[in-house]
């Protein structure tokens, strides 16, 4: 166990060290962040100075290594734009993101499991069908453009939600969340459910598969003939091994959650980090960009260890010292 | 839809002449309602796309054809010129209709590119990493598996905000985000392939390495490798709207229903939905259209549901 997560993390130092010199060599190569900062009308001289203010004067790897020293004492550089701390500008901005990944996802599986259930256990009938076209549609819908459907149909039309902003925070422990509030929730309701739909379909088609390969299997038939009820079957039985592939499935897909959401914050002007991460690429906000990357490689990785540790508890045939090799 | 997947095989038994794998395939794709519908949209916004030229009113990225009197007209106006635009206008002045099918175009355009590049690029990666095995294979997989745990919409905004926009960059994006799946997919079965004993038998011959992988190997896992690639070009397709969208895909001057529905969005709530909607059933039309003929060839192709 321990020597498992040694090795875990030290892949993850190694994977955000591959990626940060990847980014920032990137990054470098592009565009000149200081046509952008400096006003065109500024002389020579005041050029001079910003450039060296902001240390672009000095060569990659130096600037690299300035970035990297300050790294490890966890100072990811100031923000170009803001003038700010840009860890501090991302850390301001998790929660909000982080809320609207969670909720989605808990509604992905409170939609997802019971249908999927009912599509695997009768293939064939009517009601199977309809939620398995719904999952296709769920699939091959824009998240974007349902976004703005969705605005469309509850604000503009029927006036049921609004459309954009993040409603009224408690703070819990420091942390302003927004589900605690009907204000909060009514805000967050539209873009988490967006959100969600496409999860909605994965989580159906991943539970049915499950579903109808564990009705298959000998010990359905043999809980049968012992007389155990088909709902015991089905809630215990089937439900605990279907459940193994959708822990590791929604484990990643979490972090596609967290990633998506930029284009769900974006629509609805949802005060999370992804909208920030956009802005700073159109403005090459280079600390801002590096930042939001390595804190995105990190929340990743814990992601997948706890889907790797989660998944030794539900299949205990699972043994954390074999993998990773 | 799993139980179609009974049809073929019982064709097979019926029929006496054997068929080639891939009518038999196509025969069973038509036996699907669902497919039907699908591979029919898919073909009729194709040709519509490519006969943009010639069946489209005007030409909306000509300047010298819109005109900005024209602009944000409800579907069905009447134009200055003297047509009419049946879906509306644009923000610009644009005839929705044919922005649309021109948009259409660099969809398909972009997205089949892509998949090309990335199938031969991860099918050739997949390959070798079977065939030679040990330590490459470790590797290139440990690779893959770093890739897949990071969802392509990241993937393709960090190297979007390095490369920066245009039709290539956001190929190069989208074949980066895509590879992977390729490479995983070739690898699982070539590794199935490689121990048939037509493999070892091509090595009695003495045949070149890579006349036995691309020529034996690569041939015998196709069923897969089909699935994924239809499903692999609607997301590419989807991906590409996406970050057109958010205005870091393909740039303004370039059709795409992606900036379409972006340039519509800021009207919307002012009631003109035209110009986010029309160009939004178009783009989903075309996805839907792709996933109903992936979602059946992948029942049709799955051995585990083949019986």
């Amino acid at each position: 166990m321990t020597s498992f997560l040694l090795r875990r993390t030290g892949q993850t130092v190694v994977a955000l060290l591959v990626m940060s010199v990847l980014v920032f060599v990137g990054i470098f190569m592009v565009g000149n962040p200081i046509d952008i900062l400096i006003d065109p009308a500024a002389t020579p001289l005041e050029r001079q100075q910003t450039i060296e203010a902001f240390g672009l004067d000095r060569p990659v790897w130096e600037q690299y290594w300035g970035f990297l020293t300050g790294a490890i004492s966890g100072d990811l550089g100031n923000s170009f734009i803001y003038n700010q701390p840009a860890l501090d500008l991302i850390l301001a901005r998790l929660p909000a993101t982080l809320e609207l990944a969670f909720t989605a996802l808990a509604i992905a599986l409170v939609f997802g499991i019971p249908l999927g259930i009912v599509a695997g256990l009768k293939p064939r009938a009517p009601l199977s069908r309809a939620i398995m076209s719904f999952s296709i549609l769920g699939f091959s819908l824009p998240t974007f453009w349902i976004g703005l459907i969705m605005i469309m149909a509850f604000s503009v039309f029927l006036g049921w939600l609004p459309a954009s902003g993040r409603g009224e925070t408690v703070d819990v422990l420091g942390i302003p969340i927004s589900l605690f509030t009907l204000d909060g929730i009514l805000h967050l309701l539209l873009p988490a459910l967006n959100l969600a739909l496409f999860k909605i379909s994965l989580v159906i088609r991943l539970t049915r598969a499950g579903v109808m390969e564990c009705m298959q299997m000998d010990y359905v038939r043999f809980a049968r003939a012992k007389g155990i009820s088909e709902g015991r079957i089905v809630g215990l039985h089937v439900l605990k091994n279907t459940l193994i592939p959708l822990i590791t499935v929604m484990g990643i897909e979490f972090g596609s959650l967290i990633a998506f959401a930029v284009v769900t914050e974006t629509i609805f002007a949802w005060p999370g980090m992804g909208k920030l991460i956009i802005d700073a690429i159109a403005v090459l906000d280079r600390p801002l960009i590096l930042a939001y990357l390595l804190i995105t490689v990190v929340m990743f990785s814990v992601i997948n260890l706890v889907v790797d540790l989660l998944y030794s508890v539900v299949d205990p045939r699972v043994r954390l010292e074999d993998q990773g090799e | 839809m799993s139980d179609r997947a009974a049809v073929p095989a019982d064709d097979a038994v019926l029929a006496p002449p054997p068929r080639s794998p891939g009518r038999e395939l196509l025969s069973a794709l038509l036996h699907d309602k669902l497919a039907v519908i699908g591979l029919v949209i898919v073909v009729v916004l194709t040709v519509l796309a490519f006969l943009a030229p010639v069946i489209a009113p005007q030409d909306p990225y000509d300047l010298a054809q819109i005109d900005f009197m024209d602009s944000r007209l409800p579907p069905g106006s009447a134009s200055l010129a003297g047509g009419t635009f049946w879906l509306g206008t644009d923000d610009q002045g644009r005839d929705l209709f044919s922005a649309i099918l021109y948009g259409l175009r660099t969809s398909i355009e972009v997205g089949i590119t892509s998949a090309v590049i990335a199938l031969v690029i991860g099918a050739s990666i997949g390959l070798a990493s079977a065939y030679v095995g040990g330590r490459t294979d470790a590797l290139l997989m440990r690779l893959v598996d770093i890739q897949l745990s990071f969802p392509a919409i990241l993937i393709a905004l960090i190297l979007l905000a390095i490369l920066g926009q245009g039709v290539d960059k956001i190929i190069i994006a989208l074949v980066v985000t895509q590879w992977a799946y390729y490479a995983r997919t070739v690898r699982g079965s070539a590794l199935v392939e490689r121990r048939r004993a037509y493999v070892d038998a091509a090595r009695c011959q003495a045949l070149p390495r890579r006349r036995i992988m691309f020529g034996h190997i690569l041939p015998n896992c196709l069923p897969p490798l089909i699935v994924v690639v239809t499903m692999r070009v609607a997301y590419a397709i989807m991906l590409e709207a996406t970050l057109s969208f958010l205005g870091i895909g393909l740039p303004v001057t370039e059709p795409s229903l992606g900036l379409l529905i972006s340039n519509g969005y800021t009207y919307l709530l002012s009631g003109v939905y035209w110009i986010s909607i029309f160009p939004g059933i178009a783009l989903v039309l075309l996805i839907v259209g792709i996933n109903l003929v992936g979602d059946c060839l992948r029942d049709l192709l799955n051995p585990r549901l083949r019986r």
